[in-house]
């Protein structure tokens, strides 16, 4: 498989402040990689670099081999979403999808041409003479998309092109997005804040904190096996205990719980001593084979879930979730529980 | 109960601060319609200054200073539009820079020195250098007074174009003047057409510093009303007044009227956050 | 606070960084020649020597600024005295615009008040009345006044025939006429900074002070006016200023006692009688009084903005 993006070491700095400290990333071609993080993480700089908006301050930038780094962005065969999607409003809706081919000196009826069936991929075909802003906010969002998508760029750029959408809309665009980028082929780069939008969207996520790739890798990778303290806190819900790592061979620690049991998990960390563990609450299972053992604060009735808010022995407090199925008794407050842990539940990380 | 936007009075007041400035230009208006010869009595009404204005002694006189007024006014307008766009755009567009501040107050400096002020120093700077006061003199003070005129609406406009428009235009394979050229200047033109019209009343309007630079025999419009008005007020003053109104609503009107459409269009469609 | 990534693009890359220079050039090329240098010349004027045909000559000299100040006596034999002719014409002035200054601020006010209150439909047609005088010609509004208030013009008229007054008030030619045209001539100067700061004005405060017991005319003093402040300064300087350099309203509506700076420069520059360097340095003092009338008005503005 051919490498579409392919960033190395690329540093970005605002005068004293710096945006990005050396990332590096392969996004493979035909990929839908997601660029996650919450704001200020320099996912949305990472991507203005790709399309570049802004001038990289160190490192390459290669696009399918050829370094584009210092390209202006009308040399650079990416093309953009933008978040509030910039669509021109002086120019009719088929006018602004037909610009980009208008720049590249295709023909007035080759480009509407294309443009028109740009529309009608999108369903859009009988807004092509309306005014950008005698649309929608869905509407709007599906002619950004044809808008980019109409010159056949190399990699299309999405900046969190979903968040002015309301909820509904978000999910239905969700499908719609993925569908796309199979049909066409084209390599996706995605920025969002939303975990949930780059699980169910990505073929891989790469999820970012202060300027810094924390982890690269499928939705289940991060969420099943994060790295460090961050990118398991981040992504869903988790427990974090302070754990004695006794010994660490081969990916796997042998470490006491906080109550003296004493289990092996696989480990990010490849030191002994005090570390966090990671353990997802719905892999704790109320049982008498347990692991660990803690006294139930309060249960919360969620709908789908039952969450039950509990502390250990030492005192640190640990949640788990119980389906809300009609077997389920939950326990109440004050109740000593036997926690039980599946396999692969539990992961020490590093710090 | 009327709410915490009433205040009792203050609807006479605003009809009493209308009045006070509809007054004096109505009964002007009305009374250019008087058929007398005396401004004093009504003569019926009548047209006949109006035809006097056209035709009679002083029409060449007040021709030629109506010909000055409007070619410098256009000349001035349209070279201040000019320079005040590509500042807006320094100013705007090319984030922060060393000597911003600077040039700001420069831009602004004709609305902070008092119009007398300027038209002692423009007239002393033109004696100095040896220019001949006339036609060449007032068109270049008039340019300098009209660039901060002809800057204030382009940049407030400016400042509501984001720069996503420009950026989207790059990205979709636009060179920096397409994207200048296609995107940014109709997007601005609103801006740039109430500048050129703020600019061009500005200029017509302008009497102080005019009077100060013109020289011998050069007249515009205003010096040529201020020199007659000196003698008291004809009733072809009057006509001359209210054509030169009439002129100066339809201005405004076609300034907010550009304005409003302008406004129409938002800059940011669906923008929600 | 803006955090790394979230410095706003400010558009900083849509290529006009590479440009500033090209694109100030006219700007500073044309204020710089025009207006910067010929101030700097004209403070050079004022110290120089008047040569008697309306024109100077290039020695150095304090003899205008000495002129404004000091009096010698009719001879020039006497010990020096402040010479009042000068300050008193810059005193009517400073007077003069100040009162104008209040009273547009009483009109002016309630009237951007009510316009900003107006429903958003209405609201547009109301603040374009109030622009269209604005806009027609200076000298032609004046005229209009003059003509509408001279001896036997149609306000006379018209307060005679109703029997309000038996002869013509005699309004031409003084203080108050001068005041009526100033006021008359500024009076947008102050609605419209108003407006713009009302319409700004959240209306939710004035319902917070009514539901804590204070009454419409307390909200106006304690709450509206402190917010709308920063308009209202704005309003008086920009009607303060021009009048105090107000040239026409004195001369066409005023006579010989309503004298006023604008005048008194106008004078220096006409014909044989005038004295240049003279001219220059009274332009210069009303020049410094207007700074430091901006001044004070830019540090309130900072203070303002830090509290």
């Amino acid at each position: 498989m051919s490498i579409a993006v392919d960033i190395r070491d690329a540093v970005k700095s605002y005068g004293p402040v710096t945006a990005l400290h050396g990332v590096s990333l392969a996004i493979a071609d035909n990929e839908f990689f997601t660029l996650l993080g919450p704001s200020g993480c320099g996912k949305t700089t990472l991507l203005r670099l790709i399309a570049g908006f802004e001038t990289i301050t160190s490192g390459e930038i290669r696009l399918f081999g050829q370094d584009i780094a210092r390209l202006e962005p009308n040399h650079r065969p990416v093309n953009t979403v933008f978040q509030n999607y910039a669509l021109f409003p002086h120019l009719t809706v088929l006018e602004n999808v037909a610009f980009g081919l208008k720049m590249q000196g295709v023909d007035a009826a080759t480009r509407h041409a294309r443009a028109g069936k740009m529309l009608e991929m999108v369903h859009l075909s009988q807004f092509a003479d309306r005014m950008p802003a005698q649309l929608s906010g869905g509407q709007q969002q599906r002619v950004a998309l044809a808008r980019a998508l109409a010159p056949a760029p190399k990699v299309l750029l999405l900046d969190e092109p979903l968040s002015a959408l309301d909820l509904k809309l978000r999910q239905a665009m969700r499908v719609e997005l993925k569908q796309l980028q199979e049909d066409t082929g084209i390599t996706f780069v995605f920025v969002t804040h939303d975990q949930e939008e780059a699980l169910t969207m990505s073929d891989r996520i790469a999820v970012m904190s202060n300027g810094r790739v924390q982890q690269t890798g499928t939705a289940r990778d991060i969420y099943e096996a994060p790295v460090n303290r961050f990118v398991a806190d981040f992504i869903g819900e988790t427990n974090l205990l302070q754990v004695d790592v006794d010994s660490v061979s081969e990916g796997r620690a042998t470490l006491t719980l906080p109550g003296g049991h004493r289990i092996t998990c696989p480990s990010a960390s490849t030191t002994t001593g005090k570390h966090h563990l990671s353990i997802r609450p719905e892999r704790l299972t109320i049982s008498p084979e347990a692991d660990l053992t803690a006294t139930v604060d309060r249960v919360v009735y969620l709908g789908t879930d039952l969450q039950v808010i509990a502390h250990l022995e030492g005192g640190q407090p640990i949640t788990l979730r119980l389906q809300n199925a009609a077997r389920t008794t939950p326990p109440d407050p004050g109740q000593r529980i036997g926690l039980h842990l599946e396999e692969g539940a539990a992961r020490l990380l590093a710090d | 109960m009327k709410g915490v936007r009433y205040y009792p009075g203050f609807l006479p007041l605003t009809i009493l601060c209308l009045v006070v400035l509809y007054a004096p230009l109505a009964v002007v208006a009305v009374y250019s319609f008087n058929g007398s010869a005396s401004i004093t009595e009504w003569g019926g009404f009548s047209l006949r200054w109006y035809t006097d204005v056209f035709t009679g002694p002083e029409a060449v006189r007040f021709g030629q200073a109506a010909w000055n007024s409007l070619t410098i006014a256009l000349i001035a307008a349209t070279t201040a539009t000019v320079i005040a766009t590509a500042a807006a755009l320094a100013m705007l567009r090319a984030g922060p820079f060393r000597g911003r501040q600077a040039s700001f107050a420069l831009i602004n400096l004709p609305l902070m020195v008092p119009e007398i002020v300027i038209a002692v120093a423009t007239l002393i700077f033109f004696s100095t250098i040896g220019l001949t006061t006339g036609y060449l003199t007032i068109l270049l003070a008039h340019i300098t007074f009209c660039i901060p005129f002809a800057y204030l609406p382009i940049a407030a406009r400016l400042e509501g174009v984001e720069g996503t428009y420009e950026q989207a235009a790059r990205d979709l394979y636009a060179t920096r003047a397409q994207a200048f050229r296609l995107i940014l200047l109709p997007l601005l033109m609103p801006g740039v057409i109430s500048g050129w019209l703020l600019a061009f009343i500005i200029s017509l309007d302008d009497f102080i510093i005019t009077n100060f630079v013109k020289g011998a025999g050069m007249e515009t419009l205003p010096t040529a009303i201020f020199g007659s008005v000196k003698q008291g007020i004809k009733p072809n003053i009057m006509a001359i007044s209210t054509l030169m109104l009439l002129v100066s609503v339809l201005f405004v009107t076609a300034a907010y009227l550009i304005n409003r459409k302008g406004r129409q269009a938002p800059a940011t469609p669906g923008k929600t956050t | 606070m803006a955090g790394p990534g979230n410095i706003p693009p400010s558009a900083s890359d849509t290529g006009y960084r590479s440009l500033i220079g090209p694109l100030l050039l006219p700007t500073w090329a044309v204020i710089g020649i025009f207006m910067v240098l010929p101030v700097l010349l004209m403070a050079v004027y004022s110290f120089l020597t008047k040569e008697f045909r309306g024109g100077v000559i290039w020695d150095f000299t304090l003899a205008a600024y000495d002129q404004f100040f000091v009096t010698r006596g009719l001879f020039g034999d006497e010990p020096a005295q402040i010479e009042w002719t000068y300050i008193n014409i810059f005193w009517r002035s400073i007077w003069q615009a100040g009162l104008a200054t209040i009273l547009c601020l009483l009109i002016g006010f309630p009237t951007a008040w009510f316009i900003a209150t107006r429903p958003a439909q209405t609201r547009g047609l109301w603040l374009f009345l109030i622009t269209i005088p604005y806009w027609v010609n200076l000298l032609i509004r004046t005229v209009s006044l003059k003509f509408l208030i001279r001896d036997n013009g149609p306000l006379n008229e018209s307060l005679m025939a109703i029997g309000l007054i038996d002869g013509p008030l005699p309004l031409v030619n003084t203080n108050l006429a001068v005041q009526l045209g100033l006021f008359y001539s500024y009076l947008p100067f102050m609605v419209l900074p108003i407006y713009a700061a009302v319409e700004r004005y959240n209306f939710a405060l004035s319902e917070a002070a009514a539901d804590l017991y204070a009454s419409r005319w307390a909200t106006l003093r304690e709450i509206v006016l402190p917010v709308v402040k920063p308009g209202i300064i704005a309003g008086c300087i920009l009607v303060f200023v021009p009048s105090l350099g107000a040239f026409l309203a004195p001369d066409l509506l005023g006579g010989a006692k309503t004298f006023m700076i604008g005048s008194l420069i106008d004078e220096q520059f006409k014909g044989s009688q005038g004295d240049w360097p003279f001219g220059a340095a009274v332009a210069m003092i009303l020049m410094t009084l207007v700074l430091i009338v901006l001044l004070l008005y830019a540090r309130a503005q900072t203070r303002g903005a830090t509290r």
